[in-house]
């Protein structure tokens, strides 16, 4: 079997400022790390690796991104491919889909991708389902675990909107992963963050991949992002400091008069 | 939803149309005709009662290129941002997710969503790919007044599946929201606990505090670890992202990862026993103290008051 995990590289924090003077996101200099949850999908490939079974680890970066596949190397990934190439600079989730279904034929066979469900930066969501379609092979998204994987069928359990359901899936297929609660990341080892150096990660650039140069990037994007900016900062609140009958009497009143009840 | 459709419609003065995908789900025509939609098309067949992303998308692209809408909008939800980014991807078409606002600007769909958390804001158009297609917060956004005896034109759109050529079958589901009891991404107030509150005994003052106000009861992800609540009560970002009128938070400190689900929120109150906790930082009202003694007191004031 052959396992795809698809991962990104995000800020540690999600609270990133605005260069004021270019009115773009300010990404120098920010401490990044694996997306939470394309590090809690990739545990899950792990559980159904067996010794044969190959798992490779790819993302769309910058050149500094090597670290977050050297993270899933460490993990137990065998091997990970970064794609870096000013070209591809400012794709929206259309493009990113496209240039990850374009490695992934290079690499040819494959029996189950696994996306994050979304980015905790980007938050879309959307990459995977629109990775799926290109690729033509089905997709169960918000998977909290992969139940059973027995010859050419997954058990999946994934979250609805109002509980959960148990859904059964032909591979190859796409999974979207969500952490559940009780999910803590894992810190590989030492030994295994050692033995790491020695597996393979490769570097691709544009030239590696075949398909047309207008298909990637902001080129290929088919959404544009006009402008950037703070949303209007919340009202400084009221605080209310005393015994706590007289505090709930005050914002019962403080509610009436706002008109909030 | 339609609320914001007819908004957008009036401006470009063109129609509202609702697309309804099920089985036996000829009843919600009513509602979406009183609701303001002019064309209701509808897939209907009995292998549809099930979601299955590979139907609904074939059935859906289908009129999508049928019809051709200019605009085309789904709700933020788990079927939809499942839905909607693979039937953008088979059209090839742009796609902004997650909206909080939409507006015309130059005859186009101006999107605005948030990014990293909610911490900044991008405004979205797609240039030349038609439909502009949208996820939203419907939450967000303002409903549409109900008008009595409108009827839209329905307009029935060929069905053809094959059973058996399905790639992904449900073979269980589960509700793990109680029947009768209001979940949290329908709620005009929620009310939520986290590691404060103690102990699933404990729950039970925010509970009561939910029951006067009719509201839902939403819980942190600590809480839900505990085992406190369901996960389906979990708000934030690996939960679920909220933004009711009223958010009561009852002994949550007030983490990013907490913030990002409730911050949209009309007003906040929080309770806490710490005058530190970032969750002050967001909140319209804080009151300092412990919710132990707080939420039964506002329980009691406010059931006096009957609200
Ligand atoms: C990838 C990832 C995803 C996550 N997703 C989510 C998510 O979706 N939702 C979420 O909530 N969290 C999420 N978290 C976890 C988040 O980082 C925090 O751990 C969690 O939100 C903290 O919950 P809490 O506020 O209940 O607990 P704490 O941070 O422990 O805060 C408890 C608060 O209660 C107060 N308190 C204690 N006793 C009392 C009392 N008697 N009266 C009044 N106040 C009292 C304390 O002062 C403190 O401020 C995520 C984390 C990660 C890494
Ligand atoms: N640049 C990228 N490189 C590799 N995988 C990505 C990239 N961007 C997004 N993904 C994958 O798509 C998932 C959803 O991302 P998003 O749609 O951006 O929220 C992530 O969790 C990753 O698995």
């Amino acid at each position: 079997m052959r396992f795809i995990v698809c991962v990104k590289e995000v800020p540690e924090s999600i609270d990133v400022k605005i260069d004021l003077k270019t009115n773009k996101l300010q990404e120098e200099g920010i401490s990044t790390t694996l997306n939470p949850f394309d590090q809690f999908i990739l545990e899950e490939a792990l559980k159904l690796k067996k010794n044969e079974d190959e798992i490779i680890a790819i993302s769309i970066g910058t050149p500094q991104t090597k670290k977050v596949l050297m993270k899933c190397l460490a993990l137990g990934a065998d091997k990970a491919i970064l794609l870096s190439d000013n070209v591809f600079i400012g794709s929206d989730s259309f493009a990113t889909a496209y240039t990850l279904s374009k490695v992934i034929n290079k690499i040819g066979d494959f029996d189950i991708i696994f996306c994050g469900q979304q980015t905790v930066d980007g938050n879309t969501a959307q990459v995977g389902p629109e990775l799926a379609a290109q690729l033509k092979i089905p997709q169960v998204t918000y998977v909290e675990s992969v139940e059973k994987f027995e010859g050419k069928k997954l058990l999946v359990k994934s979250q609805t909107d109002d509980g959960f359901k148990i859904v059964e899936s032909q591979i190859p297929v796409l999974l979207a992963g969500i952490p559940p609660s009780s999910f803590t990341p894992s810190l590989p080892p030492l030994r295994n963050i050692i033995a790491a150096q020695d597996k393979p990660c490769i570097i691709w650039n544009f030239e590696n991949l075949d398909g047309p140069k207008d298909k990637y990037g902001s080129v290929g994007s088919l959404i544009q992002i006009t402008k950037v900016y703070y949303p209007p900062p919340r009202e400084k609140g009221i605080m209310i400091v005393e015994e706590p009958i007289t505090a709930v009497e005050k914002l019962i009143e403080l509610l009436t008069k706002d008109k909030v009840i | 939803m339609l609320g914001k459709a007819k908004e957008l419609a009036n401006e470009l003065s063109q129609d509202i149309c609702a697309v309804i995908i099920g089985s036996e789900i000829r009843k919600f025509c009513n509602v979406l005709s009183t609701f303001g939609a002019n064309k209701i098309y509808i897939a209907e067949d009995g292998a549809l009662k099930e979601y299955n992303t590979e139907i609904y998308t074939s059935i859906l692209t289908k009129i999508i290129l049928k019809h051709k809408p200019n605009i085309l909008l789904f709700p933020a939800t788990k079927i939809g941002r499942d839905l909607a980014p693979r039937v953008a991807s088979t059209l090839k078409l742009g796609l902004a997710a997650d909206c909080i606002k939409l507006t015309i600007q130059n005859g186009k769909l101006l999107m605005t969503r948030p990014v990293y958390g909610d911490n900044i804001l991008a405004d979205i158009i797609c240039p030349n790919t038609r439909p502009q297609m949208a996820t939203i917060r419907a939450k967000m956004m303002e409903k549409a007044e109900p008008k009595q005896n409108e009827s839209a034109e329905v307009i029935k759109e060929p069905v053809n599946i094959n059973v058996d050529s399905f790639k992904t079958i449900v073979k269980e589901k589960k509700k793990t929201s109680i029947p009768g009891v209001k979940s949290i991404d329908e709620a005009d107030i929620i009310i939520s606990g986290g590691r404060g509150v103690g102990s699933k005994e404990t729950f039970k003052i925010i509970e009561e505090l939910a029951d006067v106000l009719n509201a839902a009861v939403g819980a942190s992800r600590t809480a839900v670890e505990a085992g406190w609540k369901p996960k389906s009560c979990q708000v934030g970002q690996s939960g679920t992202t909220v933004s009711p009128k009223i958010y009561i938070a009852c002994g949550i400190s007030g983490t990013t990862q907490h913030l990002v689900g409730m911050k949209g929120s009309d007003v906040i109150i929080a309770i806490n026993k710490d005058p530190e906790a970032p969750i002050f930082e967001v909140a319209n009202y804080g009151i300092v103290g412990d919710l132990k003694e707080v939420v039964p007191l506002l329980t009691k004031a406010l059931k006096e008051k009957k609200i």
